[in-house]
């Protein structure tokens, strides 16, 4: 195994271990925004689209990178857009008003 | 490592860094939306390093250069225009299209680089061999998969499982067509046609895995599906060598695999079951029954009934189920809410895990009609309140709250659900005694404590609001 594949195994394996940390500790209410939240994350394939660009030297190549291009740019856009729709919509009870100290607002 | 290398290095892992930080402030509602702004700003620092790094090489062909744009703007402008657009009912279809790109979109990544690769694949190492058709055949199976769950969602396709004779064996022979072709392209004895021979088997998998689940069980197969996307964006990563992929990819495998799990564990399923398929009749929200038929006493009451019950009470929790997402009677029920609440009544809401379409899904849907999110209950919190609740009030609600689930033996067994019966009163609307998705009794139903206002959801809910208010003034 090369060194670099070695690196990127380690960064995969420690993601993952911080993905489910991390995860774990999102409440309940928020794991449809949550999901649609990790559905825009993963539209970080529209960076992988970029570099086949770059490789891409026939019409066959041209053509899948148009496709690969549109299906990563309507996960990246569409899943931030919505994402920020849905948690737009979670309202505490009181309209919040300036405090003095915040940090009292946990029940 | 040029400079400019260095620098592109850093902006990925920073990038990754704000992923991590945004999903971070996803743990609290308060701070959930600036998380999302946040993991944003990291696609977008990500995004421009890659496009900077485009120009910067100078490598591309002007083709390559246009097809990029060219897709990046019509992908964008239709995702952009579907978010906005999409019903919050609807959510877990486009949270499906969105998986259905994003494989696609890396699977695509992963058969333009095999193609362009100079030295063609005769040279790859076994591990490069391992990522491709890694990528290749996850990026597949979600691609045909995600489409087939949103039409079963949508209703395009039949939410009932789809079984032919013989599925199963053809399941597994497409899985170990893709394994074989897998091997192939690992140990280098015919890379070209065992990589497509691995995407076209993948293809059909996909289709063939998802069809014969029922649409009930849809969220969970979703769920699944997400984690394969971020796998296969992984694979994505592995391939180019790029960290800010395999991050996010393993950030979402590691979000879909505990939400799946989670899913799978409210509805008393194992995943293997839910995956072998077969179950259900592909939509919880039918019921079959004629109200009044059913041989068990249960105490049948009129709206004004239930007003009088809910307007001398002092704490109402209501039990919102899918029923009410499909009578789309929330506002109804904000209403209904809004009036005790400005007669000092105290009103929450109890919402079980599977009580929408998607895992919170009925959080979002209640979040929409303005419910705040202080109001809604977890599972446990909502079951530390029932003891003291004067009146649980269901509504479009059945399995979630059956107490069967108590019971050894019973079909439901085992299922975590709400304790409504431990409140005073229970008040259940429903249009039918008819069975929910599991098909069996509900005891609740027949306890001495229960009244039952057969009604549609909509309808009963404005009929009480209105009762409500006149008693009230």
């Amino acid at each position: 195994m090369s060194y670099s594949l070695f690196a990127d195994l380690a960064v995969f394996v420690l993601a993952v271990l911080v993905g489910i940390e991390v995860i774990s500790k999102v409440p309940v209410t928020l794991h449809t925004p949550l999901m649609s939240a990790g559905n825009a994350i993963h539209g970080i394939v529209v960076v992988g689209t970029v570099s086949i660009a770059a490789e891409a030297a026939a019409t066959g190549s041209y053509l899948l990178t148009f496709v690969a291009a549109a299906f990563a740019a309507a996960n990246v856009a569409g899943g931030y857009v919505v994402t920020d729709r849905m948690l737009a919509m979670f309202r505490p009870r009181k309209p919040v008003e300036p405090r003095p100290a915040e940090g009292d607002t946990h029940d | 490592m040029t400079d400019f290398e260095t620098g592109r290095h850093l902006a990925y892992l920073a990038a990754a860094a704000l992923f991590i930080i945004g999903l971070h402030l996803m743990n609290s509602p308060r701070t959930a939306r600036r998380g999302n702004l946040v993991s944003g700003t990291g696609m977008l620092l990500a995004l421009g390093t890659s496009v900077l790094a485009l120009i910067h090489d100078g490598t591309a062909r002007s083709w390559g250069l246009i097809a990029l744009a060219l897709g990046a703007v019509v992908g964008g402008a239709a995702g952009f225009i579907a978010a906005r657009r999409f019903k919050m009912t609807d959510m877990p279809q486009l949270v499906s299209l969105f998986n259905a790109v994003g494989g696609g979109a890396a699977a695509l990544v992963a058969i333009v680089d095999a193609g362009q690769r100079p030295a063609g694949l005769d040279s790859i190492s076994a591990g490069t061999g391992f990522v491709l058709v890694a990528d290749i055949a996850i990026g597949a199976v979600t691609f045909a998969g995600s489409l087939v769950a949103a039409g079963k969602l949508q209703g395009i396709v039949p939410g009932r499982p789809v079984v032919f004779r013989g599925a199963r064996g053809v399941n597994l022979l497409l899985a170990v067509a893709v394994l074989a072709a897998a091997l192939l392209t690992i140990t280098r004895t015919g890379p070209g046609w065992a990589l497509a021979t691995a995407g076209a088997a993948a293809i059909v998998l996909g289709v063939t895995f998802v069809l014969p689940i029922g649409g009930a069980d849809m969220p969970v197969v979703v769920s699944l599906l997400n984690a394969c996307t971020g796998m296969a964006v992984a694979m994505a990563g592995f391939l180019l060598s790029n960290t800010v992929l395999i991050t996010a990819g393993a950030l979402v495998g590691a979000s879909g695999t505990i939400l799946t799990v989670l899913m799978a564990k409210a509805m008393n399923r194992s995943l293997a079951n839910i995956v072998a398929g077969g179950f259900g009749t592909g939509d919880n929200a039918v019921t079959t029954g004629v109200p009044g038929t059913d041989d068990r006493a249960v105490q049948s009451v009129t709206a004004d009934d239930v007003a009088m019950q809910l307007a001398y009470a002092t704490s109402v929790v209501v039990v919102p189920g899918y029923g009410l997402a499909a009578a789309r009677a929330q506002s109804e029920l904000v209403d209904l809410a809004n009036t005790l609440i400005s007669r000092g009544i105290s009103v929450s809401y109890a919402i079980h895990p599977v009580a929408g379409r998607m895992p919170g899904h009925m959080n979002v849907l209640l979040a929409e009609a303005h419910v705040p999110y202080d109001q809604m209950l977890d599972l446990e919190t909502a079951n530390r309140a029932f003891g003291h609740t004067d009146v649980a009030l269901v509504v479009g609600a059945n399995d979630v709250v059956n107490p069967a689930a108590r019971t050894p033996g019973s079909a439901v067994y085992g299922m975590p659900i709400l304790d409504a019966d431990k409140a005073g009163t229970v008040i259940v609307i429903k249009r039918s005694m008819g069975h929910g998705y599991a098909d069996i009794d509900n005891p609740l139903f027949s306890d001495p404590k229960t009244r039952m206002l057969f009604n549609d959801a909509k309808a009963a809910l404005n009929d009480i609001a209105e009762a409500t208010k006149t008693l009230i003034s």
